[in-house]
């Protein structure tokens, strides 16, 4: 079962408890230390300090709400903004529709998935390691691999990353190159298909494009949407590819200014410790948001089989 | 057909990285004028001159990363199996309200726990140490492992436990007796990703590891970036080359286990 689907099954309150057991508070402690310490105090944390003014060296002094009045006028954060969603819009389902692609190429019984399968899966396991970035900084350079090849064909390639109209287009070439990992989740899905579906779909006389459409692809929807909904998630943190290339500036121009790398900036760089928390407030706003909207838009397009 | 086209998309998919491989041993200086994957005179040297390029030789930096590694795959087995069993196969107040927050913790963003969080690590002293790396392993903060292990968990079945409780054992030893060997396939799968997780981890050790004593190796890589610039790319691929390659050892003693892995908690 998925995340999604657990959370729908415990909303709709299924599963009754009958005594409780002490000990399983002893087997939980550690976990509900790291809740408390690690993960639900900072949080909480990160809110009180989204309203202060602290640098680390002196005591946070409250300023209101003059971080948030800040981020209104702050030309850098919107910009910044700008960048992140045009990287989710387009990296995330150009990445997810390869990967559904791939995956309904590579069906059931052929010869060699397998080996298909770990080939393309491959790019996914390195594609956030610094050694990669440095790879895409050096192949997608003025001097790279990419246009040595352009070259060949007499074609003068521009400097892909140094120029600001096509830096982040290099990145999110990066993204969907690891589409892998979600391409393994679709091949695990197709699997489920019960192949009778298909049988009596071609004894009806349905085409392939027909069996794909109307059996493939609804059953397949459960899926699609889990997968949005975590590459979502996972794209707006994206960070490593971006510092790397861009050199830690988001440049050039800051045309690859991602809204964690500007975080990082401020809280890091800037030691802005006040500005950082409520940056980061904001994109925890802004991510559930996009991933409310998720779930509402599931209910029109998302099939349960159960 | 399919075959052609599913060969040209893997041989697009891996030819960077063969590159990479052959660039590395390509005498300084042309990396820049090859695409192709022709090596005339290799130069094993490049990796000698990447090895001892920074501060400290890189072996160093391996080390710290092995370190890492190494605490963060024990905290996560250790404190992950535990809080699983608990979810799976105990009955306490408040169970589907914590299972509901573990749940949704799985998607929390790091970004914004990560000043408080540092707020906190340096002010206990923790900064250029691996505590903030590997601490919050042992407090099962990966949630999406707790949530692989509950799955399987759930696959084993109930009548082990009776049978063992009939026997007069406690949660403790059904645990470490009964669930704990048969959770050995979900314990490796949890190792292999922390691993890979963990090996290829670059924000936290960049925000907490500013020394380059305590550097782990992708910070050592960074930090050859920045010395070295575009000069010797050669050099730098070759260490690149070197840090890649535990990941895929990895891949290839686990692409198994990776592959189950990932397809269980995608799937409903």
């Amino acid at each position: 079962m998925s995340v999604d689907a657990e959370l729908r099954q415990l909303r709709a309150g299924r599963g009754g408890r009958s005594s409780t057991d002490r000990s399983a508070y002893g087997f939980l402690a550690p976990w509900i230390i790291g809740l408390v310490v690690i993960t639900a105090g900072p949080i909480i944390a990160s809110l009180v300090l989204s309203f202060t003014d602290y640098n680390l060296l002196q005591d946070p002094s409250w300023i209101g709400l003059d971080n948030f009045r800040q981020m209104l006028s702050d030309e850098r954060l919107h910009h910044s903004l700008r960048v992140t969603v045009t990287y989710v819009v387009l990296g995330v389902p150009l990445q997810l529709g390869l990967a559904l692609a791939i995956a309904v190429l590579l069906n059931r019984g052929m010869r060699g998935l397998a080996l298909y399968r770990s080939v393309l899966y491959l790019p996914s396991l390195l594609g956030g390691s610094v050694a990669v970035a440095i790879l895409w900084r050096q192949i997608f350079g003025t001097e790279g691999m990419i246009n040595r090849a352009l070259s060949y064909v007499g074609i003068d390639g521009i400097g892909w990353i140094s120029d600001p109209r096509t830096a982040l287009y290099s990145i999110i070439a990066l993204h969907v190159w690891t589409f892998g990992a979600p391409m393994v989740i679709f091949l695990a899905g197709l699997r489920q298909i019960p192949t009778t579906y298909y049988e009596a779909a071609s004894v009806d006389g349905a085409g392939r494009w027909h069996s794909f459409r109307h059996i493939t692809l609804p059953l397949l929807t459960p899926i699609i949407f889990f997968n949005v909904v975590l590459q979502i998630i996972s794209a707006f943190q994206a960070f490593t590819q971006a510092f790397i290339i861009s050199g830690g500036t988001g440049g050039p121009s800051d045309s690859t200014l991602f809204y964690t790398l500007y975080l990082y900036e401020k809280g890091f760089g800037q030691l802005d410790m006040g500005y950082a928390a409520a940056l980061a407030w904001l994109l925890l706003v802004i991510i559930a948001v996009f991933t409310a909207i998720n779930f509402y838009v599931a209910k029109f397009w998302v099939f349960y089989d159960n | 057909m399919k075959h052609l086209v599913l060969i040209g998309a893997c041989l697009l998919m891996i030819y960077p990285l063969v590159w990479m491989v052959v660039s590395s041993l390509r005498p300084e200086g042309e990396v820049f004028r090859q695409s192709g994957l022709l090596l005339t005179d290799p130069q094993p040297e490049n990796y000698a001159r990447g090895w001892d390029a920074l501060r400290y030789p890189f072996g160093h930096y391996l080390l710290n990363s092995l370190a890492v590694v190494a605490f963060s795959i024990i905290g996560n087995l250790v404190s992950c199996s535990m809080a699983a069993y608990a979810f799976a196969r105990q009955n306490f107040r408040g169970r589907r309200l914590l299972f509901a927050i573990m749940l949704v913790s799985i998607m929390l963003p790091l970004h914004v726990v990560i000043v408080p969080q540092y707020v906190l690590f340096s002010s206990l002293g923790w900064v250029n140490t691996l505590l903030p790396l590997v601490l919050p392993k042992f407090l099962a903060t990966d949630a999406f492992f707790v949530f692989l292990m509950v799955q399987f968990i759930r696959g084993i079945p109930r009548e082990l436990d009776e049978a063992a409780r009939i026997d007069g054992a406690g949660h403790v030893v059904i645990f470490t007796r009964i669930i704990l060997p048969l959770l050995v396939p979900a314990l490796a799968t949890t190792t292999i990703f922390t691993f890979i997780w963990t090996w290829n981890d670059f924000l936290t050790p960049l925000i907490y590891l500013t020394s380059p004593e305590a550097y782990t190796v992708p910070v050592a890589l960074r930090s050859f970036v920045d010395a070295q610039g575009e000069t010797s790319w050669a050099a730098l691929f070759s260490m690149s080359v070197v840090s890649l390659l535990p990941v895929f050892i990895a891949f290839l003693v686990g692409q198994r286990l990776l592959v189950k892995g990932i397809a269980t908690t995608g799937l409903k």
